[in-house]
């Protein structure tokens, strides 16, 4: 998100500058630039790649993802939900002899446990990854760099947000030229 | 541990094992396999009477491991999986129990009386319920079946395990072509005789009982089983040092993965049974949860449940403990043992319909396949690479990763 003034708490970025992109012709290039970057003790910075690549983020030196603790979730949320759904309609709201079954029997339950608790896990999934990544984002200022459709083809792009404590458009520029990326650009909010 | 920069600095994979080492495993193993002989004398002599149901008990304990370790064998060349050209070759050895389980079965013969005397002694003649199976369960057709099993298993043991062996040498493409042509057909052959198998030695134990999905139980168990081994030899080359490239603990998360996968689906077609049996609610279906519901066999229905299912679901549940050599080894042992205790409940219930009575009978069967399974396994495995040398997916093998 950019800065609402345009500038960060440093002040070495023109209000108009969101970004510098750069890009990199190989997976191994752009691979070593996140490390770099991350040494150097970026933080806001990512990496737009057409497919996934192996290790990056730890070459990014990225948190691990809470998705597993969001589907955790779900899936519990699910396995309560079915167990009193069923016990509620079957023992307590409509009660109802089926060849002599018990009006709640955890054996009959077991599917509807089975799917609400895959179903929750899979929302939790789903729409946990669209929260983190806050989703549906039609449009982002990186893609205003000129070749940037080629992230989702045959190049690798690295983008370095101003809002990162470190950020210094023309240090930035430097460093990322001499890691090798071509088409080095800023992007205005 | 990337390998994007083109070297791969970890150290080099061992390709076979040390003479030393080599000479200690076999040992190892022929000593275990003299413990398992004696102790399954002294079962047989201490307790004649539960000795041939003990000796089913394991028999079909080890078998499956054999039979888990053929299916995995196929389904990486089915696949052409290219991250587990390590653990396959680890499942080859293990395919070498089942020429052995072929010797192994010889005993039954002269047990058979006992133990299938619902459907091969007199009263079989008197049961209309067996009477109208007897085209099927009769001896004759029984034993010609085993043999079919047993030509089916160990042709596909011994020419699987041959044809990857061929790769130790030298690369030949073809060779994995052809294994991956025959991998297809052969898991119809699989998947028919290990059903058939379940039925005849298991099932028929209470000739009047039947479930359709028996068989695909039995393969559930077997799978993890296999699983549970292929991770332990995983974890233990690692550990000694032995494999640092094409068996690593990416493929050991993969292993965990697959464990996890079949202790879930083993659960899921253990309730199927379960469910439609109880609801239909025909005695005749019912007894099988009857006969394993009384004191004693509640302890161990329960065991199964919560031991063979829901602990290594909340274990496994997680990458880490995946990812862990000694979580995931303790999951592993406890999954053989969980298999074990599997299969005597589906054997024992028959024989001691008053709860369980586990004795020295139970422990030297035990012990008797725990020493074949080690010794043939074992010479397999010092007769062989860690890994098919040459095979063309050794590279991508090393660079598997999960995400």
């Amino acid at each position: 998100m950019a800065d609402p003034k345009g500038t960060t708490k440093t002040g070495r970025a023109p209000a108009n500058v969101y970004a510098v992109v750069g890009m990199f012709t190989s997976p191994a290039d752009l691979y070593h630039a996140c490390e770099h970057l991350r040494d150097q003790g970026f933080r806001d910075f990512d990496a737009h790649t057409p497919f996934p690549v192996h290790g990056l983020e730890r070459a990014m030196g990225l948190k691990p993802s809470p998705i597993p603790w969001i589907v955790l979730g779900g899936g519990i949320t699910g396995l309560a939900t079915a167990v009193l759904m069923q016990w509620w309609m079957g023992a307590i709201d409509y009660p109802w002899n089926i060849s002599g079954k018990p009006p709640f029997a955890l054996q009959s339950s077991i599917p509807i446990m089975f799917e609400l608790t895959v179903l929750l896990s899979a929302f939790g999934a789903f729409f946990g990854t669209w929260a983190l990544c806050r989703l549906p984002k039609p449009f982002d200022p990186v893609m205003q760099h000129p070749s940037f459709y080629r992230a989702s083809d045959d190049r690798f792009f690295v983008s370095v947000e101003a809002k990162d404590p470190k950020f210094d458009v023309s240090k930035v520029k430097a460093t990322l030229e001499k890691l090798g990326a071509q088409e080095v650009t800023e992007v205005s909010p | 541990m990337s390998t994007h920069d083109g070297h791969d600095k970890r150290p080099a994979d061992v390709e076979r094992f040390p003479a030393e080492t080599a000479k200690k495993i076999n040992s190892l193993a022929t000593g275990l396999l003299v413990v398992g002989v004696v102790g399954a004398a002294a079962g047989y002599f201490m307790d004649a009477k539960a000795f041939p149901s003990a000796y089913l008990t394991s028999f079909f304990w080890l078998t499956t491991i054999g039979l888990g370790g053929l299916f995995f064998v196929l389904i990486q060349h089915v696949t052409r999986a290219g991250w587990s050209v390590a653990p396959r070759r680890h499942a080859e050895w293990l395919t070498a129990i089942l020429p052995a389980a072929a010797v192994l079965f010889l005993p039954l013969i002269a047990f058979a009386p006992t133990l299938w005397e619902h459907w091969m002694g007199e009263h079989a003649h008197h049961d209309p319920l067996i009477v109208a199976k007897h085209g099927y369960l009769n001896p004759t057709f029984f034993y010609v079946r085993a043999a079919i099993y047993f030509v089916i298993w160990i042709g596909l043991s011994i020419w699987f395990y041959k044809s990857s062996s061929t790769l130790d040498s030298k690369r030949d493409d073809s060779v994995v072509e052809k294994m991956q042509a025959v991998a297809a057909p052969s898991l119809f052959l699989f998947g028919f005789s290990l059903t058939f198998a379940a039925i005849d030695w298991l099932m028929s134990l209470d000739p009047h009982w039947y479930s359709t999905i028996f068989g695909v139980y039995i393969f559930a168990g077997a799978v993890t089983a296999a699983l549970s081994v292929l991770c332990l030899i995983n974890i233990r080359l690692q550990g000694v040092g032995l494999l640092n490239r094409v068996s690593t603990v990416e493929h050991r998360h993969d292993l965990g993965k697959l464990l996890f996968g079949f202790v879930v689906f083993f659960a899921y077609i253990g309730f199927s049974q379960y469910f439609l049996i109880w609801y239909a609610n025909i005695p005749e279906e019912t007894i099988f949860y009857k006969e394993r519901w009384v004191p004693g066999w509640q302890t161990i229905s329960w065991m199964i449940l919560l031991g063979h299912f829901v602990l290594p679901f909340l274990v496994l549940l997680s990458r880490h403990p995946k990812r862990n050599s000694t979580v995931l080894g303790a999951v592993a042992v406890w999954m053989l043992l969980m298999h074990w205790i599997d299969m005597y409940w589906l054997v024992k219930p028959n024989f001691d319909h008053h709860g369980a009575h586990f004795g020295i009978a139970d422990v030297g069967a035990l012990l008797l396949m725990l020493g074949v399974g080690a010794f043939v396994v074992a010479r397999r495995a010092t007769g062989s690479a860690l890994f098919p040398l040459h095979d063309p997916r050794v590279p991508e093998a090393m660079r598997a990763e999960n995400l």
